[in-house]
């Protein structure tokens, strides 16, 4: 059997839904409307590209412990990019029972990454 | 109250067989399927694998009077009939705890599953499940890391982790081997494994291995900003082989090793798994020769036992079949032994095969690995089926890929990703899971090519280990 197959470049694609085209916002919103479902808390981070090999990256506020408004974790993603428009962002669901993320995924890539 | 000695050989029943009794919590409760050999009674029966499996013998010894054997005999207290089999019976026994020595996992099954296995009176017997007692679960370490602390040294979280055996399974050269595994991770997986027969042969030494391995592993990771590992295999001929290639993977940096619980035995496993803990490493169990054990319906071990005993012993990854690719897996039973390695407690479910409300504390979970003839197909039922805490394997789904290794692995992830996403926006990915594997593939050419490859296969024969049900 004869096929195309393009050759696979390796990309830096930073764990969970690094192989889907970028999320649109309202992708975003469901993945945050499911992690909120599962009673876990919002939260962001961010971190400099090259800084990004560590587990641990900057923390935007504190975690949004009760917040069930996606609009509003949307907002903070916003209001994070405003001020840090050089780093990756990402949003992570928090679930206190397992002490452990749910959910993390790269939601902003600084321009050229 | 003094008894006298009565030499000779008397039923066991007598002593063993004991319907009034309730199980106390701290008791060891198992449940045989028994096949007695034709004319002995059930109860006669029962009774003789409850005395087999812990203080009796065949006859009657002086010495029983030294000691007080009602506190130390095993109990049969229950038998049922079970469903769809005439000849056989489920026997319930209860066992003290003070039978078994603290945290060995050894102890316990040279009792249950003994000489009582040979026992004449019995045609065939099955061991179907055990309920451990808090108590003793709180005498072993279990998993080295378990589920939280592996995500968290791994850095994944919110999916099921993609994993693929080195193939050939035999006969690499160690610069090959580590090509193989540098082009797998670097497309994608999360991790490669050793074949469980890849131990230290004469075409690639262990330590020829573990040295191209940990270069892959490393630059993958620098490439592609994500966490990899390779699970070493260390299963080795014997207890100080295996520490000394456990040392050396500690010492080239990797995050996990290997062990074959049941080849290498549950002393070897619950002391590797020791070392792991103690020296920050994870540890994939594989689970060669569980057929031999398992698959019988109605002799051997069922593999719920087994991957309890593993939970106990220590690993933070173990085998559990797919359900959906070419190994032997039956749905509701595999999900029944799921739950004995995920969860915190898991009530009696008989329509899952769970004979007993099992509760195992603050013990760590074990990640469930789906290995074994499964392709970019089947992804919508496996992450379904097996959920987040689970690692799923494609071999062959990946190292056949037309455009190799890197491009295999790359289909893999973006059917997972994309079955995840799926599941997170409420559709219901078994049944949609063409449709959202087609659309996936429009972005990326690696599973259109892998979704063509694989569109005809599949593994159809009917389950041969199935639940007893109506």
């Amino acid at each position: 059997m004869s096929m195309n197959t393009p050759d696979y470049r390796t990309k830096l694609t930073m764990e969970t839904f690094g192989f889907l085209p970028e999320l649109t916002a309202d992708e975003i919103y469901d993945q945050i409307v499911y992690l909120i479902n599962q009673g876990w808390s919002p939260s962001i981070e961010h971190e400099h590209p090259s800084q990004i090999q560590s587990y641990y990256w900057g923390m935007w506020k504190l975690p949004f412990f009760g917040l069930r408004d996606p609009n509003a974790v949307l907002a903070e993603v916003e209001e994070c990019r405003r001020q840090y428009p050089d780093h990756l962002i990402r949003v992570v669901g928090y679930d206190n029972y397992t002490q452990c993320k749910g959910h993390e995924f790269v939601v902003y890539r600084p321009r050229g990454m | 109250m003094a008894q006298t000695f009565d030499a000779g050989v008397k039923d066991y029943q007598l002593t063993y067989w004991t319907p009034d009794y309730v199980p106390l919590d701290t008791d060891l409760l198992a449940c045989f399927k028994v096949v007695p050999q034709a004319g002995v009674p059930r109860e006669e029966a029962a009774a003789a694998v409850a005395a087999e499996s812990s203080t009796g013998t065949w006859t009657t010894v002086w010495t029983d009077l030294l000691t007080d054997m009602e506190f130390y005999k095993g109990r049969a207290y229950r038998i049922e009939d079970v469903p769809g089999d005439k000849e056989a019976f489920y026997a319930f026994i209860a066992y003290p705890l003070d039978l078994f020595e603290e945290g060995s996992i050894v102890n316990v099954l040279t009792s249950l599953v003994g000489n009582v296995f040979g026992f004449k009176a019995v045609r065939s017997l099955r061991l179907e499940d055990i309920r451990f007692p808090i108590a003793f679960i709180k005498t072993c370490m279990g998993p080295p890391n378990g589920i939280q602390v592996e995500r968290d040294r791994m850095n994944k979280y919110g999916r099921p982790l993609l994993g693929c055996t080195i193939k050939p399974k035999l006969g690499l050269s160690g610069k090959n081997y580590g090509r193989a595994v540098y082009e797998c991770l670097r497309g994608g997986l999360d991790f490669t494994k050793d074949d469980e027969n890849i131990n230290s042969q004469p075409f690639m030494r262990w330590q020829n291995r573990f040295e191209f391995v940990a270069e892959a592993v490393q630059k993958a990771e620098k490439e592609t900003g994500e966490r990899k590992g390779h699970y070493l295999n260390v299963t080795a001929a014997t207890p100080e082989d295996m520490y000394e290639r456990a040392e050396f993977a500690k010492s080239l940096g990797q995050p996990i090793v290997m062990h074959d619980f049941l080849t290498g035995g549950f002393t070897a496993n619950t002391g590797l798994a020791k070392w792991c803990r103690k020296n920050g490493m994870l540890l994939h169990i594989h689970r060669a020769m569980h057929a031999v054990i398992d698959r019988n319906p109605r002799h051997g071990i069922h593999f719920r036992v087994l991957a309890k005993c593993l939970r106990l012993s220590g690993g933070d990854q173990l085998h559990t079949g797919t359900v959906v690719g070419k190994l032997e897996g039956d749905r509701a039973s595999t999900l029944g032994f799921v739950d004995q390695l995920r969860e915190a407690f898991i009530p009696e479910d008989r329509s899952r095969g769970v004979f007993f409300d099992q509760d195992w504390g603050s013990m760590p979970g074990v990640f469930a690995v789906a290995s074994g003839g499964i392709h970019v197909w089947h992804m919508p039922a496996l992450v379904t089926i097996f959920g987040d805490d689970s690692v799923l394997q494609f071999g062959g789904g990946t190292q056949g890929h037309p455009g190799g290794n890197a491009a295999g692995a790359a289909a893999n992830r973006v059917a997972l990703e994309a079955c995840v996403k799926a599941r997170n926006e409420g559709r219901d990915v078994e049944r949609e899971g063409a449709d959202i594997l087609r659309d996936a593939a429009r972005h990326s050419p690696e599973l259109a090519i892998a979704l063509e490859t694989w569109k005809e296969i599949k593994f159809e024969f009917d389950t041969v280990d199935k639940l007893d049900v109506k």
